[in-house]
């Protein structure tokens, strides 16, 4: 085939990758070394402060609370998305349509608008509150909003439909003759589940882990919206530091740490499942 | 295999769970009181507000510019370059593909610290352009990978019999490999516009003091209080996606009955 023209296919993603991938982000490591000017900018010299500073207890708790979130949110999306993703793959193809559509209909709106459907419900003598008093479950208003809580909610409500499409995607493609063999040869039904369907479906429930974890680390408008200025996450702290506080250096380094963290995650999701890309991103 | 029932009231109630917040803000936007929660009968002021709201028609103009933009760069670069890549592997390639796939791999949140500091560094001013050039990067990945999946998939045979044919290498691609990879361009160009309008947090770092987009217009909105407008926008936005959702699903009906 004409392979004479293959570098002029290649130059635009070349060269948009170089500038704007890859030199950024070793720009970005390279500023997490530098210190702030006194006004406004980068002072060019070598420093290790930066990283000091993350290890001070405030910014360091800040760590340990976000994954913390980032922790509880993921195991809820599992236990949530996953036997959503598996039951969805087993419905006939007019009900997988229905269901797709009614998934992609969240999943295309504006995150913003559906959290903001949330601030309804959970604001102080809102829906929630009322429903729940209306039952005689409670007797004062339970103040939800702003608290963690309303921010664990948020989470998983952004997060969900990838998990799901995750899992169903790669439990679409699981032969369930195979789980019938196992109980034709006298496995129980959990039996047959835990040493067929599961394993197989591994890889999806794996990358989903994955989708939902990373961005739960950065989503600050989450924390911010739903949780007022309570709860502080990196993504905020980095948001924070890079905007109002004017420390570029400062916000490089914590953007630093982050991405590490997320590339072992990423290194340890491909050691364990062999695969090259993530099941269900496309 | 007998069918149980549990599976489908297990999906069915979760599905409802999510609906809930979506049709609150529906409900609620046709609510003449301003507090959220109080019933105070039927009314569309908060729909005449919006309409009167000239910054939220801005920022919506400027965000499906934005949308429309990225996605078309993205599209042309993606699919060049999934293209290219599937045509002749080299280690070189893979690094440059693994690399162009990271800005949907980390968190977004350091993809707009990056942009920030770097464009701040290269003395670009924030607007359009430096927006652009961050929703083109994230966006090139979905593009690529859809296109380069397709083509990965795509049985290489029909190419070489339209070369063995004569065909010139130009009316090979658009004759067959074009329409072959035509549904991973179109669904990577969805994903991106879905994406570029969507965003947030990386535009957060991006919009200038002149330039603001509707998810950026509407956070800080949400961050100074609840206003009903945003119910009526919502219910607006809502709208305009199941239209969409449900055309497209119409469109793919309308083909397979063909």
């Amino acid at each position: 085939m004409k392979r004479k023209g293959n570098w002029l296919l290649l130059a635009p993603i070349y060269l948009f990758t170089i500038l704007f991938v890859a030199l950024p982000i070793l720009y970005m490591f390279l500023l997490s070394f530098l210190s702030r000017a006194e006004v406004w900018g980068v002072d060019f010299t070598f420093t290790l402060d930066n990283y000091k500073r993350i290890l001070e207890p405030l910014y360091l708790n800040t760590f340990v609370e976000s994954l913390k979130l980032a922790f509880l949110s993921t195991g809820l999306i599992v236990l949530i998305g996953y036997p959503y993703g598996y039951f969805m793959a087993r419905m006939n193809a007019v009900w997988k349509k229905r269901m797709m559509l009614l998934l992609m209909i969240p999943f295309w709106t504006s995150a913003l608008i559906r959290l903001y459907g949330w601030i309804i419900v959970f604001r102080s003598n809102g829906v929630l509150d009322k429903v729940l008093m209306g039952l005689h479950i409670t007797d004062e208003p339970l103040k939800l909003l702003y608290t963690y809580p309303a921010v664990v909610v948020g989470m998983i409500y952004a997060l969900l439909p990838f998990m799901i499409l995750s899992v169903y995607s790669s439990a679409e493609k699981l032969d369930f003759t195979l789980v019938e063999a196992a109980r034709d040869l006298g496995a129980s039904s959990f039996r047959a589940f835990w040493t067929v369907s599961f394993k197989l479906t591994l890889p999806g429930l794996l990358s989903g882990v994955v989708l939902s974890f990373i961005p739960s680390m950065g989503l600050f408008f989450i924390a911010d919206i739903l949780g007022g200025n309570k709860i502080v996450l990196v993504g905020s702290m980095i948001q924070e530091q890079a905007t109002k506080g004017r420390n570029l250096p400062f916000a490089a380094a914590l953007a630093a740490v982050l991405m590490i963290l997320t590339s072992l995650m990423i290194r340890l999701y491909r050691r364990i499942t062999g695969a090259e890309q993530l099941e269900g991103l496309l | 295999m007998k069918t149980k029932k549990w599976p489908f009231i297990y999906v069915g109630v979760i599905t409802v769970i999510t609906y809930i917040p979506i049709l609150l803000t529906v409900v609620y936007s046709f609510n003449a009181s301003r507090i959220s929660s109080i019933w105070e009968g039927f009314s569309l002021k908060w729909y005449a507000e919006l309409f009167h709201d000239r910054d939220i028609w801005e920022a919506l103009r400027n965000s499906l510019i934005l949308a429309v933009l990225s996605c078309l760069g993205a599209v042309v670069i993606g699919t060049m370059g999934a293209l290219g890549m599937y045509r002749k592997k080299s280690r070189l390639n893979d690094a440059v593909a693994y690399l162009s796939m990271l800005p949907i791999m980390i968190p977004e949140i350091i993809l707009g610290m990056v942009f920030l500091s770097v464009f701040s560094l290269m003395g670009l001013p924030f607007g359009m352009v430096t927006l652009v050039i961050a929703h083109t990067t994230f966006c090139i990945p979905y593009v690529y990978s859809t296109v380069k999946a397709r083509l990965v998939g795509m049985d290489k045979s029909l190419e070489e019999a339209a070369l063995d044919l004569g065909a010139c290498g130009w009316r090979v691609f658009f004759d067959v490999t074009l329409p072959l990879i035509a549904p991973a361009i179109w669904s990577g160009a969805m994903l991106s516009f879905a994406m570029s309008f969507d965003d947030v947090v990386i535009s957060i770092f991006l919009t200038g003091p002149t330039v603001n987009t509707l998810p950026v217009k509407i956070y800080t909105k949400l961050k100074t209080g609840v206003t009903p407008e945003i119910n009526a926008l919502a219910t607006l936005m809502l709208g305009v996606t199941i239209l969409l959702l449900a055309g497209a699903a119409l469109v793919g009906r309308g083909k397979r009955k063909k």
